[in-house]
């Protein structure tokens, strides 16, 4: 336990990528297998389950510490963060190492056995108390933040998963990309599961994905990438970029984020039976009903359901739309162009009988017969005559409930991660408004004590009503700078929220507006964040309600659900809240 | 009955003895608790401090204006109300201001500290009936290690950057805290050198008679200082800056009481701190306001606001006092101190309140929360 604080305390203070590298190939090589398999699934961002509830927590390190509960509140909007904060306020420890022995303190495993799953398991609640004063007891600030991380699940280590991966990868003495693929399909129990991720020689595993080629975005016209006809032009859907693998009598469905999601969609699952083995294709989730593509929203309601009803596969029925094919007849595509891939996806989709998914403009007609529940499509593509073919039908895109147009080279590889100049995405331009500052919360992590949450708010009735809240786009000195006005001109405060004056206006800008009966103002904004600081303007000067209204999506009558087919609100996991903070899917990139 | 001291547009006032504590404007008689800049503004006509600090006064506010000086617990009388000075254990100087008028006692601490320092006399308290107290670590997360415990740290980051061949740079107020950290390592490790700011101040407390250890300046037009053996005190201002270009390869530490959320740490860049400063932490706090005996607090810059509500919680009077003291501040350490850090001289702070003041411009809201009523 003491090396993993250790290599925790050393992480935290360093910046740069290459020093973490080194800091995790040193804490690999020395660390005994076992600690190491704990070791990686944490820090490349596996779930952990809670074992006590952060309220009871604060309710007890506020009575050890002899503080009122609001004061710990107070401490915890100040620091922002919370396993740091009560290891903060707890007393000095009494004795180091504490009653090592009995908690079977030591390693990083044995550690965790000893002290948080056995808290987990006790069901009494002053049992539990007493396990958890007892350890407070025996530890210094920093290894209480490592293990209230731990006894929270909320541990967050500055790196990612590639990153992991790479230092792993050294070790192993292997690709880095071969490491990232066994560490996305790793189970990481125990002492064997290390040493099998660590293997020098390399070999596969059955229903490993293949590392996600992504896109980078497109901010200039793209009549400088050369002639149209050496790109693939297709649609960015706005649905879940996910993989499906195929391999020795199994399937696997993969999302970005790198989580397998298949008992989530077992329509998609059950249809894949008629792939061939040996198999692996690219493409999105999307939902689709009546000939028509659903909104985000719906679909994620669908990710939330881990055992879906025969209801909501009815109600909400997830289709597969496939853009590529990584593998066929078990052999590895990746090197072939991107034609020669296309040509082997659409042989196999007119084998199977997919349909090509056209995305219909609000209000067209249906082309056929609407049919419901077909688990595969396949991907259209545009074949644009020219450029200015591709800028018209990108301005379609919004009405067509798609963000934007993907650009892939024809004679381009399936690369690894984000290369430049193969795959590009060309979203449509964001909506845009000019709103007031209207209240601020701290920030967490590297804003702690910061205020630079923001709630926005724009003119109705001489009144400003809140849109939307946006944390990002803006840089550290004006976030200070910020914080400053923020402080100076606070009119009330509600817990950690403080209200302000106006005086401050940010230009915001959003990919949707759609109206809502759950905000006040009528109208949910997506993904709003802060384009820039209209220092130049007056809060009079910035928008309306109205403006924002008129920005309002046309609604398209297929894509609304009769009121007695809503599914219910997203369901909260009851017993293992710690899922409910984890974003495990990556929206379509 | 009107109280005897009062906030006003120029600041602290009694109007019984028509004087000013540590003012923000020109006033024409200025009783000040120590010379940062957030408290000893220049421009008054006349200055009053504790006599251990009246060269650390003289090298903030210049050579001409007169500075009258009192020894710790003496007293005068302006317009009959008593006024003393007591040790503040904040910096060389730091006294924290009694005032007596028709029986009562006002204590007004400036900014203070708790902790042992080899530099100044230790904070003492005073007995009174009101208590002015500074709250810039009003917080139970700030508890200050053992300086020992922090001496030794810094030692072993000083060796371990010479074992690398980094010269070790420890960022701190050029005022006090420079100073006490010059005294707290073990000089015997290398070579100390100080930036223009510190070394303006190492003379003033040299020639006031507090031992420091042998500390070098850095030449101008050097091309190499340092070796990578010597520890650097230099002001937060020069981080990322040129100025460190002489010193070859170097480790940045940052010595603040900010230093305990490693949030705060991050933000601001550094990769090392240690926690030392020259305020209360928060049981000094408590123990401070305690020891006074004061039924009513008047709590001023920092966490005023929930350290006056955990003293009510405690069955105190207590309120917040919107002052434009700054105290020590975590974004940007030159704030209170912004004269001398910047090498620039005491004449050129304006009348601009810091980034975290309680009390905004004329015509700005105010935080209804963060007005002092004094009635």
């Amino acid at each position: 336990m003491k090396r993993f604080t250790d290599l925790y305390g050393r992480l935290d203070a360093t910046t740069k990528t290459s020093e973490k590298e080194a800091l995790l190939v040193d804490y690999f090589r020395a660390v005994p297998p076992g600690d190491g398999a704990v070791a990686v699934r944490v820090l490349s961002g596996g779930r952990q389950s809670r074992a006590v509830s952060t309220a009871l927590l604060r309710a007890w390190a506020a009575e050890v510490a002899g503080i009122p509960d609001w004061l710990v509140e107070e401490c915890y909007a100040h620091v922002g963060d919370l396993a740091e904060t009560l290891a903060l306020l707890l007393p000095e420890p009494v004795a180091s190492p504490p009653t090592a022995a009995a908690m079977e303190w030591g390693g990083l495993a044995d550690c965790l056995r000893g002290t948080v799953d056995r808290i987990r398991a006790e069901g009494d609640e002053g049992q539990k108390r007493a396990m958890v004063e007892e350890i407070w007891r025996g530890l210094g600030p920093a290894e209480r933040i490592v293990w209230h991380k731990f006894l929270t699940g909320g541990l967050r280590v500055g790196v990612s998963r590639t990153l992991v991966a790479r230092a792993l990868a050294v070790v192993a003495g292997v690709e880095p990309a071969e490491m990232l693929e066994r560490l996305i399909a790793a189970r990481l129990e125990g002492a064997e599961d290390y040493l099998e991720l660590l293997d020098p020689v390399a070999n596969t595993t059955s229903r490993r994905p293949y590392p996600f080629f992504l896109a980078a975005p497109l901010d200039e016209p793209p009549a400088g990438l050369g002639d149209v006809v050496g790109w693939q032009v297709e649609w960015k859907w706005d649905g879940v970029r996910a993989q499906l693998v195929c391999r020795g009598g199994e399937t696997a469905l993969w999302t970005r984020g790198e989580e397998i999601v298949g008992e989530r969609f077992p329509e998609v699952i059950a249809a894949a039976e008629r792939l061939p083995d040996g198999t692996v294709l690219d493409g999105e989730l999307l939902v689709v009903r009546g000939g028509r593509q659903l909104g985000f929203d719906q679909l994620s309601k669908r990710l939330h359901r881990k055992a879906p009803t025969r209801r909501d596969t009815a109600e909400l029925p997830v289709a597969f739309l496939a853009y590529d094919l990584l593998e066929a007849g078990g052999v590895d595509l990746r090197a072939e162009p991107l034609g020669q891939r296309r040509r082997q996806l659409e042989t196999l989709a007119a084998a199977l009988g997919w349909p090509v998914f056209e995305p219909p403009l609000v209000g067209d007609p249906l082309p056929s017969p609407a049919r419901d529940s077909v688990p595969f499509l396949l991907s259209p593509l545009l074949a644009p005559a020219d450029w200015d073919t591709v800028v018209t039908a990108r301005t379609t895109a919004r009405d067509r409930g798609v963000e934007g147009v993907m650009l892939k080279r024809r004679d381009g590889a399936y690369g690894v991660g984000r290369t430049r100049g193969e795959w590009w995405k060309w979203k449509i331009e964001p909506l845009e408004i000019d709103a007031v500052l209207i209240g601020a919360v701290a920030g967490h992590g590297r804003r702690a004590g910061l205020h630079t949450d923001y709630t926005f708010g724009v003119w109705h009735d001489g009144r400003l009503v809140k849109i939307a809240n946006a944390y990002s786009g803006l840089n550290d000195e004006e976030l200070t700078e910020i914080d400053r006005i923020i402080r100076a001109t606070t009119l009330e405060k509600k817990g950690p929220w403080r209200g302000v004056t106006a005086t401050l206006v940010m230009e915001l800008a959003f990919e949707r507006v759609a109206e809502s009966t759950r905000h006040a103002s009528g109208v949910a904004v997506r993904f709003p964040r802060i384009v820039r600081w209209r220092k130049d303007k007056s809060p009079a000067e910035a928008g309306t309600l109205a403006d924002l209204r008129a920005l309002v999506a046309p609604v398209d009558p297929g894509s609304l659900l009769p009121p007695s087919t809503h599914l219910p609100p997203t369901p909260r996991p009851i017993s293992r809240p710690s899922e409910r903070q984890t974003t495990f899917w990556e929206e379509g990139e | 009955m009107t109280d005897l001291l009062e906030v006003t547009d120029a600041g602290l006032y009694c109007p019984a003895g028509g004087f000013w504590v540590d003012p923000w404007r020109s006033v024409p008689r200025a009783v000040i608790t120590h010379a940062h800049a957030d408290h000893a503004r220049s421009g008054c006509d006349r200055y009053l401090c504790a006599a251990p600090g009246k060269l650390v006064m003289r090298s903030r506010l210049g050579g001409r204006v007169p500075i009258d000086t009192l020894r710790y617990g003496e007293s005068t009388t302006f317009n009959g109300v008593k006024v003393s000075l007591h040790p503040a254990g904040h910096v060389l100087g730091s006294a924290q201001v009694r005032v007596e008028h028709g029986g009562i006692v006002w204590v007004v601490s400036g900014d203070y500290k708790t902790a042992p320092d080899p530099t100044c006399a230790p904070f003492e308290p005073v007995r009174c009936d009101v208590f002015v107290t500074e709250s810039t670590f009003g917080l139970p997360i700030y508890r200050w290690p053992a300086p020992d415990t922090i001496a030794a740290e810094i030692n072993a980051w000083w060796r371990a950057n010479q074992a690398e061949g980094k010269t070790s740079v420890l960022l701190a107020y050029a005022l006090g805290k420079a100073q006490r950290l010059s005294a707290m390592v073990d000089p015997s490790i290398g070579p100390i050198h100080g930036h223009g700011a510190v070394m303006k101040l190492v003379r003033a407390y040299r020639d006031s008679g507090v031992r420091l250890p042998p500390i070098d300046a850095v030449p101008a037009r050097a091309k190499r200082v340092g070796q990578g053996r010597a520890l650097v005190i230099a002001p937060p201002s020069v981080a990322g800056s040129g100025w460190l270009r002489v010193f070859g390869e170097v480790a940045v530490a940052q010595a603040s009481g900010w230093m305990t959320v490693r949030g705060i740490r991050r933000r601001r860049g550094f990769e090392k701190g240690f926690v030392v400063s020259d305020h209360a932490d928060f049981p000094g706090l408590v123990a401070a306001v305690a020891a006074t005996g004061a039924r009513r607090v008047l709590v001023t810059h920092g966490s005023s606001e929930a350290f006056a509500r955990f003293l009510r919680g405690r069955g105190l009077e207590a309120d917040v006092l919107a002052t434009r003291f700054t105290g020590e501040q975590p974004d940007r350490d030159d704030a209170g101190d912004a004269g001398d850090d910047d090498g620039v001289g005491s004449e050129a702070e304006p009348d601009v309140p810091g980034p975290d003041m309680s009390r905004p411009d004329d015509g700005a809201a105010v935080d209804p929360a963060d007005r002092g009523e004094l009635s």
